[in-house]
């Protein structure tokens, strides 16, 4: 892609302070980001995926290096985190409007909007629902339409298919799919699965052990819209195999 | 038909415990200034009802109760919501609030009435006191256990101070907070109470020292009913409160 970046990452570092000299988190990470691409970090377990998220959320600084979005200084994220963090004190749909909310659109306009996202994610019938009530994946789902009802310039998507069983999870890859390309998001996204990233996103950036740093950039060239069967030509099977031995 | 019978259950064993009162007074035979039968109470309870001074006392007591309540819960929030947030606030508060914990009131209460003399202001501020410290302690809880990635959640879509204040803090920690309420709501009736018996020339309090003081035992006696009554309703309202804001806590019925 030649258009021009949206998000540059350059040199970060994150290091949490502890007891013998600091926690090297992130190491020298830099990438840029395409407006709608859709990325995927790969990586094992305490890599700091989730801080790298994290740091691009704005929930923490970093230690070195810099976050820079080309568009505006605080572009509009919507997040999903690795635990479902529903409010358990509201239902689902106010749960998904609350970003709204906290707007400050009006609640007739907010209403119309979640409900689209419940009908987006296929929860209808379950707006009045608290969320102790819900299953692990529709708690995610809940969660992935509250990331999507402000209309966010970015997306990240933390491990957000993690809960879900294998079948549900493959049904939810199509939908992210087909949402991504209705709403032409930019997207961020952390996961443990080779299928998964390979399914989804445009590129695959891995990381390596603690402390995380960029070990491969792979390209994913494998025409749109992605069918399930695609898993099975040889050309997926190729790029899995590249991805596999890096992370090994 | 169990459950229709079940709760009647509450209502049978109060009855029971008045025929047993009547029972015991009449096989003890004791004089009534010790003892007075539950009719005795009963038509003490009409009189004072009839000319006004009944009322006339237990608004007063409730007034006490109710400013009480709602001094020393806002006090205690606010603190309490500071105290929650900030650890070298904590440390330095934390001596005054554990020696105001370890003066029981009743010893302070003859102070305080000293200074503010024998109306309605002392016995408001003893009963915010008593009130103070169980709700400080449960917002101090409430605050503290919001889980984390929920203010995560909050700052990821750039809400301000008063937002997480009001959408995330409070409704997070509303059932710790009610929790202390209810305690809190128990402890006034007994402020109040306790206030009164020291100086006072209105009130239950005034009331039951009269009775008293002058071998009206039955008077006594309408007043703890009275009391009774004070806290039941208002451990009620607080209840009504947790069934209306608590709802998502409960199973599905
Ligand atoms: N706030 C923090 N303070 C101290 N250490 C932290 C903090 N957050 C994360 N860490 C540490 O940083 C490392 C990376 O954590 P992170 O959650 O980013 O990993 P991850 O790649 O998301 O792992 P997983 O795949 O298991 O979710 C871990 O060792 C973790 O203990
Ligand atoms: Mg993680």
């Amino acid at each position: 892609m030649t258009t021009k970046p949206i998000l540059t990452v350059h040199d970060l570092s994150v290091v949490f302070p502890d007891s013998n000299g600091g926690l090297h988190v992130l190491e020298n990470i830099s990438f840029e980001v395409c407006p709608r691409e859709f990325i995927c970090f790969l990586g094992p377990s305490g890599s700091g995926k989730t801080t790298l998220l994290r740091v691009l959320a704005g929930l923490l600084a970093p230690t070195s290096g810099n976050v820079h979005f080309i568009r505006r200084q605080h572009p509009k994220i919507g997040m999903v985190f690795q635990q479902s963090n529903l409010m358990p004190w509201r239902t689902v749909m106010d749960n998904i409007k609350l970003p709204l909310e906290l707007e400050g659109v009006s609640d007739a306009k907010a209403r119309v909007k979640a409900q689209e996202m419940i009908e987006l994610v296929g929860l209808d019938g379950f707006e009045d629902s608290w969320p102790r009530d819900l299953s692990g994946g529709m708690a995610q789902r809940v969660g992935i339409a509250r990331a999507l009802v402000h209309d966010p310039d970015l997306l990240l998507l933390d491990e957000p298919f993690g809960s879900l069983d294998a079948i549900t999870r493959e049904r939810m890859w199509t939908e992210l799919s087909r949402i991504w390309q209705a709403k032409q998001k930019t997207v961020i996204m952390v996961t443990h699965s080779i299928n998964e990233s390979l399914f989804l996103a445009d590129r695959v950036l891995v990381l390596t052990q603690r402390p995380g740093k960029v070990k491969f950039d792979l390209e994913v060239d494998i025409p749109r819209p992605r069918k399930d069967d695609i898993r099975y030509t040889p050309h997926f099977g190729k790029l899995a195999r590249k991805l596999r031995e890096t992370i090994e | 038909m169990k459950t229709s019978f079940s709760r009647w259950l509450g209502l049978i064993s109060v009855l029971l415990g008045i025929i047993a009162w009547e029972l015991i007074v009449r096989v003890t035979d004791l004089p009534r200034f010790i003892l007075p039968s539950p009719v005795d109470v009963w038509v003490r309870f009409l009189k004072s009802l009839a000319d006004g001074s009944l009322l006339l006392h237990t608004g007063y007591t409730l007034l006490e109760i109710t400013l009480g309540l709602f001094f020393g819960v806002i006090s205690a929030t606010i603190i309490g919501y500071f105290l929650a947030k900030s650890r070298s606030l904590e440390k330095i508060l934390s001596p005054y609030l554990v020696a105001s914990q370890a003066v029981p009131i009743v010893a302070i209460a003859p102070l305080l009435i000293l200074w503010f003399g024998s109306g309605i202001t002392s016995k408001v501020l003893i009963c915010s006191l008593i009130v103070f410290f169980p709700v400080l302690v449960n917002t101090v809880v409430g605050v503290r256990a919001v889980p984390p990635v929920l203010y995560d959640l909050m700052r990821s879509v750039r809400a301000t101070r008063w937002q997480i204040l009001f959408k995330l803090e409070l409704p997070a920690s509303l059932p710790v907070l009610l929790g202390g309420l209810r305690i809190g709501a128990t402890l006034s009736v007994i402020g109040a109470i306790v206030g009164e018996l020291v100086d006072a020339k209105n009130g239950l309090g005034f009331l039951l020292k009269v009775g008293d003081f002058q071998y009206d035992t039955a008077m006594v006696f309408v007043a703890v009913f009275m009391l009774i009554t004070l806290a039941l309703m208002l451990y009620g309202i607080v209840t009504l409160l947790e069934k209306r804001f608590l709802r998502w806590q409960q199973p599905a019925s």
